[in-house]
């Protein structure tokens, strides 16, 4: 340990040199080249988990593939990140998902499963997750059938934004499943209801009531959709919050994930507590006299 | 107003009383304290008390309540939530409340499969026991084997509700055995006349420096399956300045067909201790853990009294055998993952939290338990240290071959005539061992090699040398040395389809390719049971395999795949085989 690492070092990815700083994630150098990989459990805002293993790349030298999204670069690794080896494997990745959880949510996961051809007609009455969808507030929704436990709602609810830990992994294997303790309906839970894990689902399984309740009614028209950003009115902090609406109703409130302040996540106060923008249509007329 | 919240749930006083006994120093004892020293702040201090807490829970009730959780978790200052999470984790854990009675849990992996578990399940059942189908006990030698989980009494494995003596052979050269027949286990002074500590002796004359530089010379590898340079594991972490450092015994042996570490610990207790003391003053570090796994009650048990009595001897503790190095020794029990036996799991499960690999690089020897340069070897391991500091390096490698030197030991079971723990030199040949052992109970069909995470051999390769180099160039693996015998007689269809099954029941369920490649992979073999081994099942079936070995945290999904194909190769389920 006690040599001194070289500050800039070089690697070949896709063979193109890429010289990147010292502790430079492989992920991180192959975007600064251009070179785009798939990531589902990696943000930006959090601790990479290196779970779902969609970013794995090939690395000569290494006998297994090794995840982009954690793994540093190391001076004169040589980089493979389209090759057939990990196309089969980002394939089956897709088809594993696609064959135990609802993606119809996840519009970048479509594009994945059709780009690296998952075909989940080859498997024969696969298990899956069928999860009911868990209601408990007016607030948001937990569709645990759309969970690919990719860890950043349990992250973004612990150390790396919220420090509430409401809720864990819980159990093992493919019975794993994101939960509070004993399963503890959520308003009875340590949960404060910041919404954080919302606003980093990657499927929709996390999912504010509202655009919930759209959905379900059949009324969801991305078309008359629009983002607008605003500061937060509650308190000094100054808040960067994006208003999304539909027909200007609020249907969600989220912050960018790239924002100095926030890092994408809010407060109780800046998530939900919008419903003063949006007075109730029908307005009292003639004073209340009846007490 | 505390900066954790917990749910209303309270504890009876069995609970209280439990979780007292455990923790004298918990973080915070008062509700305001939490203001003045922050809980979550000490929360590393006393985190790792978190397993030994809920098997302390589950002891007194027979089932972790909500109420005792909460106990605990405050207790700790963990966030409930994660407290659940990680009881969750393990089988020996219930988190409903159970009928009464104790709770048997029957093998239910090939060799105990195939002898006689399911009527002896059928047979508690009838009895109106509660039974659990667990994944192999590591008790391969005496099929079918079992466990009993107590309530308010101790738990009971087989070697502590039976009279049978332990199975062990030497072949020509006894070395890591030779205590066993004359040792008393649990008595310091049996193990003193067996020549006991003469070599942490040598170690504490000779130095770390030359103690190391022996291991290296001797050409000793990590046992547990892996095959790594122990002196090149015991040289970096010495090299670490960094304090505290730590020496682990992965003691959690669950391979499916391995049961050596368990008749290291029951007979020969000592010989770990020792050998551990040698890692901890040759390298530096300050303290020991071993990991045993939660089914070995007598193997735990006689460790905790060898321990004991090490202590009163100053063979553990301060000034160790008159020398000024210091090294202490504790004991912690898994509750039932096989996922635990990998090294970063079972930091991860010491610490008290979800036993869930890490992923390497950093390896343990930089970053290990509590995030400290750590060295981590198997039992067997070590007892080949003894053998290095108090015969030499040249009569060590006097036995196997200049690759692979020294002696081996290998779990015999299944269809065998005297199943048990065999040693034999390294190049020994299959078909010598299984002569050694009585011969085959039966026509021969196959071997698996290695446990659940090995292969096949035919009868056709029985004369591969068992050296490390030598199964490499094979395609084979020795693996942990477990080596399971299936006749004529048995279904392989039905042995693979308990291993895949087993894979499933034990994925941790973090990565993708191991949560849900285990799943598919044995949905996809019993459909090729109902039908023919259609082309398109096989291809899916390499298809998993792959992205399984490519692409899995550790090396439970990378080798999750390892025994179904070379069964495939080997044609092993071909239409004509039963």
């Amino acid at each position: 340990m006690s040599e001194l690492q070289p500050t800039e070092i070089a690697i070949s990815i896709n063979g193109t040199t890429v010289s990147v700083d010292a502790g430079t994630t492989i992920l991180e150098a192959a975007r600064s080249a251009g070179v785009e990989i798939p990531t589902l459990c990696w943000a930006s805002n959090l601790t990479p988990v290196n779970a779902c293993r969609l970013c794995v790349v090939e690395m000569e030298g290494s006998r297994n593939l090794v995840p982009a999204c954690s793994r540093e670069c190391e001076q004169g690794s040589i980089i493979h990140t389209e090759s057939e080896r990990v196309a089969l494997n980002r394939k089956m990745i897709l088809e594993f998902l696609d064959t135990t959880n609802d993606l119809s949510e996840s519009t970048e996961l479509q594009e994945f499963i059709v780009r690296y051809e998952a075909d989940s007609s080859r498997y024969t009455e696969p298990s899956q997750m069928k999860d009911a969808t868990k209601i408990e507030d007016d607030l948001f929704v937990r569709a645990y059938d759309r969970c690919v436990l990719c860890y950043k709602c349990v992250e973004a609810c612990g150390d790396d934004a919220q420090f509430t830990f409401a809720i864990s992994m819980a159990g093992r294997g493919f019975d794993t499943r994101v939960s509070t303790e004993f399963d503890t309906p959520l308003p009875e839970s340590a949960c404060v209801y910041c919404g954080n894990c919302v606003g980093v689902c990657p499927t929709n399984a996390l999912q504010f009531k509202k655009e919930f309740d759209l959905r379900q009614a059949a009324q969801w028209e991305p078309e008359r959709q629009k983002t607008t950003e605003t500061i937060c009115s509650y308190c000094g902090v100054g808040c960067t919050l994006e208003l999304h609406t539909q027909d200007n109703e609020i249907y969600k409130v989220t912050s960018p994930a790239d924002h100095s302040v926030t890092a994408g996540h809010l407060c109780v106060k800046g998530r939900f507590g919008w419903q003063y923008v949006q007075p109730p249509t029908r307005r009292p007329s003639s004073p209340d006299m009846s007490s | 107003m505390s900066d954790l919240k917990y749910t209303d749930a309270t504890p009876d006083s069995d609970e209280r009383e439990a979780v007292d006994y455990l923790v004298s120093d918990p973080p915070v004892r008062r509700e305001s304290e939490r203001w003045v020293i922050s809980g979550l702040g000490r929360t590393r201090d006393t985190r790792h008390l978190l397993l030994p807490g809920l098997h302390q829970l589950q002891n007194v009730k027979g089932w972790i309540s909500p109420g005792g959780l909460n106990y605990l978790a405050e207790t700790l200052q963990i966030p409930a939530a994660e407290a659940y999470g990680v009881a969750s984790f393990y089988d020996l854990f219930q988190l409903e409340e159970p009928e009464d009675g104790p709770l048997h849990h029957v093998c239910v992996d090939p060799v105990c499969a195939n002898r006689g578990s399911g009527s002896y399940i059928e047979e508690l059942r009838s009895e109106g026991h509660r039974v659990h189908e667990s994944p192999c006990l590591g008790q391969c030698e005496r099929p079918p084997a079992s466990f009993v989980q107590m309530t308010g009494a101790e738990n009971q494995d087989l070697t502590s509700t039976t009279s049978v003596d332990p199975q062990f052979f030497s072949g020509a050269t006894s070395r890591l055995l030779r205590r066993f027949r004359t040792n008393a286990p649990t008595r310091l002074e049996s193990y003193k006349e067996q020549g006991g500590y003469e070599a942490l002796k040598s170690a504490i004359e000779l130095g770390g420096t030359r103690v190391i530089e022996m291991l290296l010379d001797s050409g000793l590898t990590g046992r547990g399956g892996a095959a790594f340079p122990t002196g090149v594991k015991w040289q970096s972490v010495a090299n670490h300045q960094s304090a505290p450092k730590y020496v682990v015994a992965n003691a959690d042996e669950s391979e499916p067909g391995t049961f050596k570490d368990r008749m290291i610990l029951e007979n020969d207790p000592f010989a770990l201790i020792e050998a551990m003391t040698i890692a901890g003053i040759s390298t530096g570090c300050e303290k020991g853990w071993i990991y045993i796994r939660g089914e070995y009650t007598t193997a735990a048990d006689r460790l905790a009294r060898a321990i004991a009595q090490a202590y009163s001897a100053q063979l553990l503790g301060e000034a160790i055998a008159g020398s000024s190095a210091s090294f202490d020794l504790e004991i912690r029990q898994g509750a039932g993952a096989y996922i635990c036996g990998e090294e970063t799991s079972l930091f991860n499960s010491i610490e008290g939290f979800r036993g869930e690999p890490r992923s390497k690089p950093p390896y343990p020897t930089d970053i290990g338990l509590f995030g400290q340069p750590t060295i981590v070897n198997n039992p067997e391991t070590f007892l080949n240290v003894l053998e290095i500091l108090n015969y030499g390096v040249d009569h060590y490698r006097s036995a196997g071959t200049p690759d692979s030197p020294g002696t081996k030991l290998f779990c015999l079971s299944g269809d065998i005539a005297r199943p048990g723990l065999y040693e034999a030199d390294f190049g020994i040949t299959l078909r010598e061992l299984l002569s050694n052992a009585g011969g085959v109970d039966g026509v021969l069909q196959t071997v698996l090699l290695g446990g659940a995470a090995g292969c096949f051999v035919s009868p056709q390769q029985l004369d591969v040398p068992l050296t490390f180099e030598d199964t490499k160039s094979h395609d084979l693996t020795l693996g942990s040395g477990a080596v399971m015998v299936f006749s004529t007689e048995v279904s392989v269809r039905d042995v693979l389809s308990r291993l895949a099954q087993f894979f499933r029941d034990e994925s941790c369920g973090q990565c993708v390719p191991c949560r849900i490649g285990t799943v598919r992979q044995h949905e996809v073999l019993l459909q090729i049971g109902d039908s023919k081994a259609d082309v398109e099942n096989v291809a899916l079936l390499e298809d998993i395999a792959t992205v399984m070995t490519d692409a899995s945290i550790c090396g439970l999904g990378q080798t999750a795949a390892s025994a179904v194909r070379s069964a495939l190769t080997l044609g092993l389920l071909d239409e004509s085989r039963p």
